[in-house]
């Protein structure tokens, strides 16, 4: 693929919120190939069980299992006050994290036909709905870009230097890294052994 | 010896309550100067057990521990990553 200006790959790791139009807009504009833009947002979620204190009530073992399955958004259980998630808080390390994205992005280059990709990731807190991350992608089919936008996102979940703590009636505590997000990696070809 | 940069974050971070600190040591690889930390006892002995779940970058880059030091390096120790 011809080489395209610095400015269609960027990473940004910022406290302040974005604005998904705008980004998206900015990865097409003047880039006339562009037939398909992806973009993916993740969002400070409505409560967490992990969040949960040990010995309290979880909900029913189907609800838990099925989180994190796609369409499982829906059925969601109501969960007490004490164990819901008043806001995430986000650390990284400066330089490292940015680096690191900027790795992933060309990885998704050399494994897609995709022209431009961004990636913005806010760190500090952050309250319930609040935007967290988004990855924006451009290609000239929609194919490429849906695949270069879940790996880059597969990705940043088990391999960008984050850390993710949560602050709730029932305490704060640092969330831990989870298999089921290394096994996401797995499915692209990559070992990922961060949660073992 | 050589002096080494060490970081620290997240839940490392707080239970040893230090982001960085600067240490003149003769650790030959990552792993010897985690062990170096280990054995300052309390805290240190704790958060950095082996047998815990660290992770550790060198000049900014995730490597195994089994990786060489050299003076003005900088050293990261820190949990699993827990993504976007």
């Amino acid at each position: 693929m011809a080489a395209q200006p610095a400015a269609l790959a960027q990473v940004r790791i910022q406290i302040e919120d974005f604005d998904l139009s705008t980004e998206v807009a900015a990865l097409h504009t003047a880039d006339a190939r562009v037939g398909a833009a992806v973009a993916f947002v993740g969002l400070v979620r409505e409560w967490t069980p992990t969040l949960a204190p040990s010995g309290a009530a979880l909900p029913p073992e189907g609800a838990l299992a099925s989180l994190g399955r796609p369409g499982a958004g829906s059925v969601a259980p109501t969960l007490a006050p004490a164990e819901a998630l008043d806001c995430l808080e986000l650390e990284h390390y400066p330089g490292m994290t940015e680096r690191a994205i900027e790795g992933m992005v060309e990885q998704a280059r050399q494994r897609f036909e995709i022209f431009g990709a961004r990636v913005l990731h806010r760190v500090g807190r952050l309250g319930l709905g609040e935007q967290i991350v988004l990855v924006a992608v451009t290609a000239a089919h929609r194919g490429q870009a849906f695949q270069a936008c879940e790996f880059l996102m597969d990705y940043l979940k088990t391999q960008a230097p984050f850390w993710k703590k949560e602050h709730g009636a029932a305490g704060s505590r640092w969330v831990d890294a989870r298999t089921s997000d290394d096994a996401a990696l797995a499915k692209w070809g990559i070992a990922a052994s961060n949660a073992a | 010896m050589h002096t080494i940069q060490i970081r620290f974050f997240a839940a490392l971070r707080e239970a040893l309550g230090a982001t960085e600190l600067r240490l003149p040591t003769a650790a030959a690889t990552v792993a010897d100067l985690r062990d170096e930390l280990i054995g300052r006892g309390g805290a240190w002995a704790e958060a950095l057990a082996r047998g815990r779940a660290v992770r550790a970058a060198l000049n900014q880059a995730m490597v195994p521990e089994s990786a060489p030091l050299k003076d003005g390096d900088e050293v990261a120790f820190f949990p699993p990553v827990t993504g976007g």
